[in-house]
């Protein structure tokens, strides 16, 4: 094989190595992780706020200065140069030591959070007791690993997004929706909740909220610790509560229609926030094969059917048997669920049938059927409702799906798979919102008539491995359920191709044709014109 | 079933091929032997700098042509029997047979015989094995010249300069690319190149390119006498029909293969298309040898409806194009030349800090639309499509311009502007 299909060994030096100032940088923040390391080997600082404060600070500091050194003084645009020859960003050396570090911390985070310093009894350790103050000033308790875990997914959100604006500077869509994303996390998912916690005190006790954080991706906010502390805190409590229903069942379909899935998942989703502020240098690796797109099918909406059966099997677990004594029974709920499963998919069969591909029709009748015949079952034979105890499914969904997958994979292998794999094959709400947009939504990306000329920046940009390019060439909409609407396609078209739009429903799909019988009708277009 | 050979595996081969493919069962090959898998050739750029790799440039997955029983072929083509209806490949491959046979070689970078042309070091940008030559030629390169005030040129600045390299820009015009731009914009873009580190030359052509003692380029020498030296030569002054090969055969050629309306060559069941097609009679105002991505693709779904027996003639619509230098974007829409033909007129709008320009070509006493450039500013093709087809005036057109805005959500809108500035023209005129 030729050089250019595999490295440029002997060219390419200067956009492949980082100017003094940008290692300067680098240094900096560095010096202000290496300060967690060690309080992560249990050094104990003898002033925690002072440490904590530089140990932040240099991290914060040292992404700006890198990003002020990677984009002043260079026009504003695209910033790709030298993407692939980058070690940190074509899957070299340091991507693999980037994402083996960032596993490893979630594995301790999520499995070993002890070796992070978090006692039980008494008081912390090591980095989580570094982060002691700052915990104590926010909520007035002392800090868990979920307390530093936040603390430095804001650092990460806010300093990179201040990052991704500058490379963006050129767009204001992209500027916008990164100060959203900014925050929606310091504000909903840090400052409130935590500030939420302040109130807790004698017989009033709310369950950590974040507000923006809607079921299922929020998967365990139905259970029963937590719906029992939203009853007994009250007004307050309740209105949280429903407020939790309805941003499913009422916010989210509006938002949705209005908008696309974009308006939770690149404006104001926490992960999606992470995936496209510091993880926005890995985008392009996604997998763009017609067979990624099958696997992100089956497999996001598995895990969708997985958090409906155990949502339902542990409400069902809690509820009880008695009409007299609370309206909403085991009985009465179960049936809820399973005529609401059977209105929903009767309603996208009678509607949108025609825009359903066969593999979908079968998903959809499968996981429908697989669902009512485990309700029936438990209703005929007396056994565990979805044969499994409600507690054995809950762990195990918190286990596989909200750490190792949301976690480790989704967010430890940014340098190797790309930014958005668990938004793409994993998050549940994402499959939601999707089958919404993709059925019931104004959203679309446009095309340009015949302007486009096949580059393939869109598809190599795209974070959730859509081939745009096959939809842009053709001149048909681009209306994909795992579309985010980041606008990042549309930001690199050399042709001014693509525009994200909300528009009319009708002929928001122009063609039904499959990706791969290109059905290019540049002639037909001219021709109806 | 017939044996339908297409020789190139570009836009307007691949297209014929695939709407072959929809439309009838023949048997169908692609030859080429510059790569095994269709790609996107106007993407060559991004490869080398490192926005893309090799493979995003492929549109279709590898297994595509199989699965679509299209047969690729690995080969050049250096003779063709036309009476045998017989192909012969370079390397020894033995013959092909065709039933009929579609030539869409492309396009090869002109060179002008200036004297060192075919020194090491000297090259132009159109081929994969150009991109090639292009990596092992900047290895060790410092200072490069192009020459040229076109497209490539401009792209090839571009990539040189995400190596740091030096680059000399020799343009022939008063200002970048002004024998197709209207002079204020040209100068736009002029200044927008100088600011991006490279050092364009207006009113410059280049004489000869001198060789070191190793044969390679030295340095080039300007038709004013002053010598500049560099490693590498970008040959950017356009591209020629790619038919060497058929000179002194029995197909008529020019410019490029001469075709009716038809693609019909002078020989029965051979066609062309694509950048290697001349118009024997040109269409509207288009050139006879058009080398643009969309006209390859109408070429190659136009033959594929005569070759599959619904004989079409090619009808490009009204012309449109795009190009993007360094930064700004430019789309243009039915025809602004240069300079205004006779009864003609120019409206041009400038932003004030912004590296954004409108120009209106109209008919000075109907004020009919007659076409648009716009730089840094997206337009929606349908709309002005459908503005030149209904034949509107300029006012109508700006009094509208907002239905045809195709920026992203969020940016800065200037319809109002550009119509006052429209306004207070007419009345100071």
């Amino acid at each position: 094989m030729s050089r250019i299909e595999h490295n440029m060994a002997l060219t390419g030096e200067a956009p492949r190595s980082l100017n003094l100032q940008q290692k300067l940088a680098s240094l900096l923040g560095m010096a202000g992780l290496v300060i967690l390391l060690l309080a992560s080997l249990n050094l104990s600082f003898p002033n925690k706020v002072l440490w904590l404060s530089i140990s932040l600070l240099s991290i914060i500091a040292g992404i700006v200065w890198f990003a002020a050194a990677s984009y002043t003084g260079k026009h504003p645009g695209i910033k790709n140069d030298g993407v692939w020859f980058k070690s940190m960003t074509n899957r070299g050396y340091l991507a693999w030591l980037a994402g083996i570090g960032l596993t490893s911390f979630y594995i301790i985070l999520y499995f070993f959070p002890e070796y992070l310093g978090l006692r039980q009894e008494g008081e912390n350790t090591g980095l989580v007791a570094l982060f002691d103050p700052l915990s104590n000033f926010l909520s007035g308790n002392p800090a868990s690993q979920w307390f530093v875990y936040g603390t430095l997914y804001t650092i990460a959100i806010t300093a990179f997004g201040v990052k991704f604006m500058w490379k963006y500077r050129h767009n204001r869509y992209e500027k916008l929706r990164t100060i959203s994303v900014m925050f929606f996390q310091t504000a909903f998912a840090f400052l409130i909740p935590e500030l939420m916690a302040r109130l807790n005190g004698e017989g009033f006790q709310l369950p950590y909220y974040d507000l923006k954080n809607i079921w299922p991706l929020n998967y365990y906010n139905f259970e029963q610790y937590r719906v029992d502390e939203f009853i007994s805190a009250g007004n307050i409590g309740l209105a949280l509560l429903l407020f939790g229903v309805a941003s499913i069942f009422i916010i989210t379909p509006i938002l949705t229609y209005k908008y696309g899935k974009r308006w939770y998942c690149s404006w104001v989703c926490g992960c999606g926030g992470l995936a496209e502020t510091a993880g926005d240098p890995y985008r392009h690796l996604s997998d763009k094969s017609l067979f990624a797109w099958k696997v992100e099918r089956w497999v996001v909406h598995s895990v969708l059917v997985f958090v409906v059966v155990m949502t339902t099997a542990v409400i069902y677990s809690y509820l009880g048997d008695d009409p007299s004594k609370y309206w909403l029974t085991r009985n009465s709920f179960l049936i809820g669920v399973g005529v609401f499963l059977t209105l929903l998919f009767a309603g996208i069969w009678y509607f949108k049938r025609e825009e359903l591909e066969k593999d979908a029709r079968y998903g959809a009748i499968g996981y429908l059927a697989i669902i009512l015949s485990l309700i029936g079952f438990h209703y005929l034979s007396g056994s565990d409702l979805f044969l499994f105890n409600a507690e054995n499914l809950r762990q195990s969904y918190g286990f596989l799906i909200g750490a190792i997958f949301s976690g480790v994979i989704g967010t430890g292998f940014y340098p190797i798979f790309g930014n958005r794999v668990w938004c793409r094959f994993g998050c549940p709400m994402a499959a939601i919102l999707g089958l919404q947009q993709r059925l019931f939504s104004k959203f679309r990306i446009t095309t340009n008539g015949g302007q486009c000329i096949s580059c393939g920046n869109c598809s190599t940009y795209c974070e959730m491995g859509i081939d745009v390019r096959a939809y842009a060439q053709k001149g048909e909409n681009i209306v994909r359920a795992s579309c985010v609407g980041c606008g990042i396609c549309s930001a690199v078209c050399p042709r001014g191709v693509l525009k994200l739009e909300n528009g009319p429903s009708q002929g928001r799909v122009k063609s039904q044709e499959s990706v791969t019988s290109d059905n290019a009708n540049l002639l037909d277009y001219l021709r109806k014109n | 079933m017939k044996h339908i050979v297409i020789i190139g595996n570009g836009i307007s081969g691949i297209t014929a091929a695939r709407h072959i493919r929809k439309r009838a069962g023949h048997k169908i090959t692609v030859i080429s032997g510059e790569s095994d898998y269709f790609f996107s050739r106007t993407a060559l750029m991004y490869v080398y700098m490192g926005h893309m790799k090799w493979d995003h440039l492929k549109p279709y997955e590898d297994w595509f042509w199989e699965k679509n029983n299209i047969n690729l072929v690995n080969a050049w083509v250096n003779e063709i029997d036309f009476k045998q209806k017989k192909l012969n490949f370079s390397l020894g491959q033995s013959g092909m047979f065709y039933d009929e046979l579609v030539i869409a070689t492309g396009s090869v970078y002109n060179k002008f015989g200036w004297e060192g042309q075919d020194l090491k070091g000297v090259q132009g940008l159109v081929s994969k094995q150009d991109l090639i030559e292009l990596e092992k030629n900047t290895a060790y390169t410092k200072k490069a010249v192009i020459v040229g005030g076109g497209l490539i040129g401009v792209e090839l600045a571009e990539m040189l300069r995400t190596r740091n390299i030096e680059v000399t820009f020799l343009v022939r015009e008063q200002a970048f690319w002004n024998n197709v731009l209207p002079l204020p914009e040209a100068r736009m873009i002029t200044e927008h190149i100088r600011s991006h580190g490279v050092d364009l030359r207006i009113n410059t052509q280049l004489d000869k390119i001198l060789p070191d003692e190793h044969g390679r380029v030295k340095a080039i020498i300007t038709k004013d006498g002053e010598k500049i030296d560099c490693e590498l030569v970008g040959l950017c002054a356009g591209v020629r029909p790619n038919i060497d090969f058929l000179k002194d055969s029995e197909l008529e050629t020019d410019y490029g293969v001469l075709v009716n309306e038809f693609f019909e060559t002078n020989v029965p069941n051979v066609y062309a298309i694509g950048d290697c097609a001349q118009q024997r009679k040109a269409i509207g105002l288009r050139k006879p040898v058009e080398a643009v991505w969309y006209t390859g693709r109408i070429m190659g779904e136009t033959l594929a409806e005569t070759l599959t027996g619904n004989r079409t003639a090619y009808q490009p619509g009204n012309w449109f194009n795009s190009a993007k230098f360094f930064d700004i974007e430019y789309q243009t829409y039915g025809w602004v030349w240069a300079n205004p033909r006779p009864g003609e007129q120019h409206f041009y709008w400038q932003h004030k800090t912004e590296l954004k320009a409108i120009t209106i070509s109209y008919d000075t006493e109907s004020m009919k639309f007659l076409g648009i450039n716009t730089f840094g500013i997206r337009m929606r093709q349908e709309v002005f499509d459908l503005w030149l087809n209904e034949e509107r005036k300029i006012d109508y057109v700006l009094e509208n311009l907002r239905h045809a805005n195709f920026d992203p959500e969020f940016y800065d809108t200037h319809e109002a502007e550009i119509f006052n500035t429209f306004k207070s023209n007419l009345q100071e005129a």
